[in-house]
């Protein structure tokens, strides 16, 4: 049976590949797409990190010191465009280009030339919100939420906004598309779905999300385009529409967004702890439908994210048990992982560390999202510091921290290189501190009743600010360590065996380090 | 400057060490850490279910946490352990799926109690009109004839310009007074009809346990009732734009016969510039 699947293709030897720009251009190779897309995230994880330094630093001390509001406001808004459509996601992307057809033993995605063309869009659209920033009125400044009526106040950049919204929507839908055809078509035989490691399990997962939520985005942002060039009013209440109908639409996009961030994460923190407690993972059905159960909980508790906007009690207690519901599966992953570390036989490498950091301080951010949940407690936490503390910890030391645990664990795999360890573990422990000291605080300052999204504040507020701004500062500067470690990795260093670690599972540890250009041309079995 | 504003932060440290020791109510609150019990009834409610729901993180993180790093200082190849090779437990898996459950259950009912009451705002005592403007406050006391606008203090205002090189620390109050404060009876059910003249705003009064959205075209309902005298402050809540920062709500709280005074005196006014309530 096996041999109808493993024809080696013929062509192998005779590909005239084209070299330089022409190579990173044209090619439909799924490392090279991989590569690209991570290199991608990295240079926008800089940008949207250097917008996030010029907030901190103007939040360093009370009064205005170094930029206007006005330019505060585009900070804020694109520091967060940015680092969700241009570092989280296409590194997921990249992540998800390398190892899915490592992991199911493909020789590629099903679709390369569209997988190609799903990453070269990404620069074209950030290029375009990038411009904004210079246009007459400046960038978007409305939050990247883009709420009306405020948003309607943009400048000549509005348009622009958009259609780079909808461009990193195409980009993302095609990069979906292309996973889930190829995790449904691709495996390798003897690979069933409950056989697939949870990266692979995560992604297909997160696809679906991807695929039913972008068009809502793209719907809601095409509505804003309307409702400015062309006269309706879907959220204008002078026309019949309503503003709240908007935060409606776009929360529908934005909570499986949420964990279109994070579900990844899981699936990377799902392969790591395994490999280093040399132990397999605790409860794998387990983990699988709580994913499920989790992206199917997503679609509906998008309104928890807007409380404060008036809603009848039914609806306001419908998405308050809604969104406590999403505790449970939430809760099973982190014992789950908590298990799989329990009477192991753990080592410390940088993934592991970062994993570890990611299992304790994800845990920290769901806390604190269950406390959101609470809608009488929610009217307090909502737009305050608090929530900004609550979804940084998920997303940095959460969906940062597993993708900088996953680049440490495969870049052997990547490069054939190991990483410098010294380095590596320097790096993690200055980020992990920076992270604390930048988030922490910053839950008592929204208890204590800073509002977010103000260039300036109340000077009761000024220690944990200036704590805040010194760990972003720590935080941010030690990432300058991450490229040096990437650099250097790809460059030189220690031979990595094929296996890297101490035996850890999964096809991509039967291929060579470095994965030569083409795998699986043969099919492996899987038993 | 830099330096001045360390040496004010250490100052600070200290002053809230020497708070915390000292049997004192004037704790300093530039260190604080946690939520206002606030003056109303339903405030203070919050504040329970928010200190219930921490606890109960706080229990559940210490369970976890523990295991964790139990298991990261025990079970580590270097001690030379052998790996177990267990992979799944339907009884524990089952366990922790259903107690979390039985717990969220147990928070959702106090939860649920207390969203009902605040969201009812029947039997009112006075009812005030708030409108958000782009970047001010507007407050209208239906039925009385007194209305007027409320916006950043001008001390505050001067000295949060870019480059104004006013200290904020010098500003008594800085980015929390207003010219005009709203005001209001002591232990009067007051309900607020919010809405907004051009964006979203959102009025926020932490010790009155109280944010809702202030929407263009539309009218939101909320209610609070005061249950000490006294001035509270608060800040717009949804970003508005430029100013969104500076546009703070200050609410005096007043003795019946104070409040009653006072609206004499500002029906008085009408028609001409409303007066400050307070002396400045």
């Amino acid at each position: 049976m096996s041999n109808t699947v493993t024809q080696a293709p013929a062509h192998d030897d005779h590909h005239e590949a084209p070299k330089g720009l022409v190579r990173w251009l044209t090619t439909t190779n799924h490392k090279d797409i991989g590569t690209m897309y991570l290199l991608f995230a990295l240079l926008m994880f800089f940008v949207g990190g250097a917008m996030a330094l010029i907030i901190r630093l103007e939040l360093f001390q009370p009064g205005l010191q170094y930029v206007q509001p006005e330019f505060f406001n585009q900070m804020t808004t694109m520091h967060a465009l940015i680092m969700i459509f241009g570092a989280v996601m296409p590194a997921f992307v990249g992540l998800a280009n390398w190892m899915i057809p490592l992991q199911i033993g493909a020789p590629d995605m099903a679709l390369p030339r569209m997988n190609n063309f799903s990453f070269w869009i990404l620069p074209f659209a950030f290029t375009l919100l990038l411009s904004t920033l210079f246009m007459p009125g400046g960038g978007p400044a409305s939050g990247w939420t883009l709420y009306p009526p405020l948003v309607q106040q943009t400048g000549d950049a509005l348009p622009f906004v958009i259609l780079a919204i909808h461009l990193m929507g195409i980009s993302s839908i095609m990069g979906a598309i292309n996973v889930v055809v190829t995790i449904m078509n691709m495996r390798a035989p003897g690979m069933t779905l409950l056989k697939m490691p949870l990266f692979t399990w995560t992604w297909l997962i997160t696809a679906y999300l991807l695929i039913a939520v972008m068009p809502v985005l793209a719907g809601a942002v095409t509505m804003l385009l309307t409702d400015q060039f062309f006269g309706t009013t879907f959220f204008h209440a002078a026309g019949g529409g309503d503003p709240v109908m908007y935060q409606h639409i776009f929360w529908f996009f934005g909570h499986p967004e949420v964990y279109i961030m994070i579900l990844p994460a899981f699936g990377i923190i799902s392969e790591i702890i395994p490999t280093f407690a040399r132990k397999p993972l605790f409860g794998y059905d387990a983990m699988v439908y709580a994913t499920a159960s989790i992206a199917f909980l997503s679609f509906i508790v998008w309104a928890h994210h807007m409380f404060t906007v008036g809603m009848p009690l039914a609806g306001q207690l419908f998405f308050m048990f809604a969104t406590m519901l999403i505790a449970v599966p939430t809760g099973v992953k982190v014992f789950n992982w908590t298990a799989t570390m329990w009477r192991g036989a753990m080592t410390f490498e940088t993934p592991m560390l970062f994993a570890i950091a990611f299992l304790f301080l994800f845990t920290i951010g769901g806390f604190s999202g269950l406390m959101l949940s609470i809608v009488p407690a929610d009217y307090q936490y909502h737009d305050s510091y608090f929530v900004v503390a609550h979804f940084h910890y998920v997303l940095v030391p959460g969906a940062v921290f597993a993708i900088m645990a996953g680049v440490y664990y495969w870049l052997p795999k990547w490069t054939g290189h190991m990483y410098d360890e010294t380095l590596g573990k320097i790096h993690f422990w200055l980020s992990v501190i920076g992270v604390n000291v930048t988030f922490f605080p910053q839950h008592f300052l929204g208890l204590a009743g800073m509002p977010r999204r103000i260039p300036d504040y109340a000077t009761q507020f000024a220690n944990f600010n200036m704590m805040s701004s010194i760990g972003a500062f720590i935080f941010g500067l030690s990432q300058l360590m991450f490229v040096y470690i990437i650099f250097k990795a790809i460059r030189g260093g220690a031979k990595a065996t094929a296996e890297v670690w101490d035996s850890p599972k999964g096809l991509e540890w039967t291929v060579p380090s470095p994965a030569p250009h083409h795998t699986f041309d043969e099919a492996p079995q899987v038993k | 400057m830099l330096t001045a504003t360390f040496r004010r932060g250490l100052a600070a440290a200290m002053t809230a060490l020497a708070a915390t020791l000292a049997p004192a109510a004037t704790l300093a609150n530039d260190w604080q850490l946690n939520m206002p019990i606030g003056v109303t009834d339903i405030s203070a409610d919050v504040y329970r279910l928010h200190m219930t729901i921490l606890w109960i993180c706080i229990v559940i993180g210490v369970i976890v946490f523990s295991a964790m790093i139990y298991s990261i200082f025990r079970h580590r190849k270097s001690l030379g352990v052998e790996p177990a090779k267990f992979s799944h437990s339907t009884k524990v898996e089952v366990v922790w799926t259903i107690v979390p459950v039985f717990i969220l259950i147990g928070m959702a009912i106090p939860a649920t109690e207390t969203l009902v009451r605040m969201e009812d705002t029947s039997g009112s005592d006075l009812t005030i009109k708030v409108t958000g403007y782009q970047w001010l406050w507007e407050y209208e006391y239906l039925d009385e004839d007194v209305r007027f606008f409320s916006r950043l203090h001008r001390d505050s205002d001067r000295a949060r310009q870019l480059g104004s090189g006013i200290d904020p620390f010098s500003v008594e109050n800085y980015l929390l007074e207003v010219d005009n404060r709203m005001v209001v009876p002591v232990d009067a059910k007051v309900r607020l009809l919010l809405t907004a003249g051009d964006v979203i705003h959102a009025w926020w009064v932490p010790d009155f346990a109280v944010k809702k959205d202030a929407i263009p075209g539309f009218i939101n309902e909320v209610w609070f009732q005061a249950n000490e005298t006294g001035v509270f402050r608060g800040q717009c809540a949804e970003l508005c734009g430029r100013d969104h920062g500076f546009m703070p709500i200050v609410v005096e709280v007043k003795s019946q016969e104070d409040y009653q005074a006072w609206l004499a005196a500002q029906r008085g006014e009408l028609g001409d510039r409303p007066v400050a309530s307070t002396n400045r």
